[in-house]
């Protein structure tokens, strides 16, 4: 398609149902959530809008790998992908920063001023005056209302073991890249299938890890600041690597099927860029959650 | 700038029904659906204006309990903010970013649709529970448009949560509108149109989806941290498990300050269209407008404590945030000088456009003025939390941001309806409108300094006359807003018809398209010199 880059043909999509299915999916959803968190059993609405969401997914991008596969796009669509593609990930990391921010306010000022540092002294006093500022904490100004962990969630385990794992999933979608711009097929799927496998094998670890802090540190959602930013961080990126891994795998599925040519293989690139920003991220965490 | 324009009717083909609404991939229609979505929700929204000003038109409570007084303030708040101010920017984006750069639509058009279906749902959400609160069955939103913690954690409502995920909604919405435009001025630009030769209105635009992009995401990351401290058991705004009320502030201001320039921005724009055009001379310091719009928004993001003045931060964090505060002034105080230079020695004709723009530069000013005075830290802690902050951003956002949209939906009804509206109703209207503004804002700045709080269903006795004097003034305001919607409605059915150029000293590719303009604007994309 890159012969037909004269721009006096704009590509406009014809009407389409999509966006209207996207809001009853999402409206449907977030009803359907609140009323499950409120009474404490699941409400119909939530499967039934997860599922409208998954149909929304299908069809919106079924729809347009048809038509990338009928050679509707010329190149100023596939840049305005490639726009859209990088300042939603910027936008990921923004919806980081702001949990990144709670933990590095919590870490550095509010232990401080809750230890009494600053002018805070008659705060410490007056409130909690048995609590110890030391991050992380493991005795929470009020151990009552919220229990703290036992101990802290070491970085040389586990966790060292996801950082190599992650990182080693980002050289294998590069190689996969390569070896879809050099036209070399086999090598594609097979790097791309190992790049999903190790996906799911960082998802396995950080089950374990979740599964052992709850069964045996004590760490959990609700054991005070840092149990609340250990998990609100990794389970959020969690989250994304769940995501990226599907998005891959979907990657696997196009790239058996032989979607992708050398010249011209956006999504593939799309998702290999998704991959990175989460992996960049889990080096943050890496950093400023597990080790420092 | 001059352009070959080729006008292809034959590839009109205009879908109908319900259908031409709800499966759009066309910007002027979703455009036109983002601005009806900001009209009724104005209405809405001042609806629960009126009912706050009837209440306080005296001392004691008359007509409202102070738990629904709570609901009205918060969701007059919300609904102003994300669903008047913002779509109606949004709507103006959809139709004249295109139309400015010389393009067919937008660049991603049915996400551009997605967007904007995303607001009916969210702000269904929200209202539904003013809905149910009325009706007796839990309470709506009532912790003002702010909701700081622990009002909207440990004291929220049941419907918070509800509130949540409509927040979620919305920032969806916006961050998806704001990546469009993005890649519709990097990407769809006709050639010639270079970045320094863009109008200002597609400047400032520009700068504003990049602030969009950058907070958001924070709000929607305040929003989860709220939710989970509601219903899960984190402490990320409880100091019992190690966290912290003012952590709230912090990010919700990191997003909240940002936001409000998302909400002037724009305006900047529309008024740098208008004066020019009926100052018949271009923009007086082009470049200096784009910097000037530059440099606010990056200030947007080192200033957001100044908001927190009376929470207890060490007096280092107060003094920059003061100082970093009081630059913004510099780049504000351009662009008020480039609009006055611009009309000087112009040849001026005060249609409604330029009468609005024209209030708009003396009351938006105030409003600047008035900012000033607050980030002073010390006089501050005086003026924190009274009717002198609500005085403050309403002269910024009603007579501002609302009077800029007004502006630009007078200069550019013509253009989109192809008819011209009735220029004798636009000015009564004008009159009305800025005269009671006035009279409902101004008391507003008394009353703070004689210290009367904000957010308060009672008053003591010596704030009666300003507080009748501003009710007086909401109602007018109110109800003249029935004569725009009449005019608007009266010109898209007819009228005397509208040229290509609309107005004498029109300049720019959009003033070159037959008014209406096609279906979709440029098909071939015109040249720029």
């Amino acid at each position: 398609m890159s012969s037909s880059n004269n721009q006096d043909v704009y590509f406009i999509p014809e009407p389409s149902k999509w966006p209207v299915v996207g809001t009853i999916a999402l409206t449907t959803s977030v009803i359907g959530a609140v009323n499950t968190i409120h009474s404490g059993e699941l409400s119909l609405l939530l499967p039934v809008g997860l599922l409208l969401i998954a149909y929304l997914f299908f069809g919106w991008f079924g729809a347009v790998i048809k038509e990338s596969m009928d050679n509707c796009y010329n190149e100023q669509v596939d840049r305005s992908f490639r726009i859209g593609m990088l300042w939603f990930i910027f936008s990921e990391v923004m919806f980081f920063a702001a949990f990144f921010g709670a933990l590095f306010y919590a870490r550095i000022i509010v232990m401080g001023w809750l230890g009494g540092s600053s002018n805070n002294a008659m705060t410490h006093e007056l409130l909690w005056p048995a609590f110890d500022a030391v991050w992380p904490i493991l005795t929470n100004p009020d151990n009552v209302k919220y229990v703290a962990p036992a101990e802290k969630m070491g970085a040389w385990g586990l966790p060292a073991i996801n950082t190599a794992v992650l990182l080693a999933s980002s050289v294998t979608v590069t190689i996969a890249h390569h070896a879809l711009r050099a036209g070399h097929r086999k090598p594609l799927i097979m790097w791309l299938a190992i790049t999903v496998a190790l996906g799911i094998g960082f998802l396995f670890l950080q089950v374990e890890e979740y599964a052992h802090a709850y069964s045996e540190m004590g760490l959990t959602l609700d054991s005070g600041i840092y149990g609340s930013t250990f998990f609100i961080l990794t389970g959020f990126h969690g989250f994304h690597v769940t995501m990226g891994t599907l998005m891959l795998f979907i990657m696997l599925v196009r790239a058996i099927k032989d979607h992708f040519t050398p010249e011209k293989h956006f999504a593939f690139e799309a998702v290999a860029w998704y991959w990175h920003f989460v992996d960049v991220v889990w080096l943050g965490l890496f950093i400023f959650v597990y080790w420092l | 700038m001059s352009a070959v324009i080729e006008a292809h009717d034959h590839h009109d083909h205009k879908p109908t029904g319900i259908g031409r609404w709800l499966f759009s991939t066309n910007h002027k229609d979703i455009g036109t659906m983002y601005l009806w979505f900001s009209f009724i929700m104005f209405f809405i929204g001042g609806a629960m204006a009126l009912v706050i000003r009837a209440e306080l038109f005296q001392p004691g409570l008359q007509f409202v309990e102070p738990e629904f007084f709570n609901q009205m303030t918060t969701l007059h708040g919300l609904i102003m903010v994300f669903g008047v101010i913002m779509p109606g920017f949004v709507g103006l984006a959809n139709w004249m970013v295109p139309m400015m750069i010389g393009a067919p639509d937008m660049a991603l058009p049915r996400m551009n649709n997605w967007s904007f279906w995303l607001l009916p749902g969210a702000f269904g959400i929200l209202i539904a529970s003013l809905v149910m609160s009325m009706m007796g069955m839990g309470s709506a939103p009532n912790f003002g448009w702010t909701f700081y913690a622990p009002l909207s954690t440990t004291y929220g409502p049941d419907s918070t949560d509800y509130f949540i995920f409509s927040v979620h909604m919305m920032g969806l919405s916006s961050i998806m509108g704001a990546i469009n435009i993005i890649a519709t001025i990097m990407n769809l630009r006709a050639p010639g149109m270079t970045y320094m030769k863009m109008p200002i209105f597609v400047w400032t635009w520009f700068i504003t989806a990049y602030l969009l992009i950058a907070v958001m995401p924070v709000l929607a990351g305040v929003v989860t941290m709220m939710l989970t401290d509601r219903n899960f058991g984190t402490s990320f705004f409880d100091a019992a498990g190690g966290g912290d009320p003012v952590l709230f502030q912090h990010i919700f201001w990191f997003f909240g300050h940002p936001e409000v320039y998302i909400m002037i921005l724009p305006a900047f724009g529309v008024i740098s269209q208008i004066v020019p055009t009926f100052a018949r001379k271009k923009i007086f310091g082009y470049s200096s407008m784009v910097y000037a719009t530059a440099s606010i928004a990056f200030l947007s993001f080192i200033v957001w404590a100044h908001h927190m003045f009376t929470t207890g931060m060490p007096v280092e964090a107060e003094l920059f945030f003061m100082y970093a505060t009081m630059l913004i002034a510099i780049p504000t105080g351009v662009k008020v000088f480039n609009w006055v230079s611009t009309m000087w020695r112009g040849s001026m004709t005060f249609e409604t456009p330029m009468l609005f723009a024209i209030a708009f530069i003396f009351l938006f000013t105030i409003g600047g003025f008035t900012g000033l005075m607050m980030c002073i830290t010390p006089a501050d802690f005086q003026y924190h939390d009274t009717y002198f902050i609500v005085a403050h951003f309403h002269y910024v956002l009603a007579t501002g941001a609302a009077f800029s949209i007004m502006a630009a939906v007078y200069f550019w009804l013509p253009k989109w309806t192809g008819n011209m509206y009735d220029e004798t109703l636009g000015k009564i209207h004008f009159w009305l409108t800025t005269i009671s503004a006035n009279v409902l804002f101004f008391p507003m700045h008394f009353v703070g300094l004689a210290g009367m709080p904000r957010r308060i269903p009672d008053y003591s006795l010596q704030f009666a006359e300003f507080n009748q004097m501003a009710s007086v003034g909401a109602f007018i305001f109110g109800f003249s807003q029935l004569i725009f919607l009449y005019v608007v409605i009266k010109c898209i059915r007819g009228g005397e018809k509208a040229t290509e150029q609309v107005w004498e000293g029109a300049d720019g590719l959009e003033w070159t398209l037959p008014s209406p303009p096609p279906f979709h604007s440029f098909t071939t994309p015109p040249q720029v010199k």
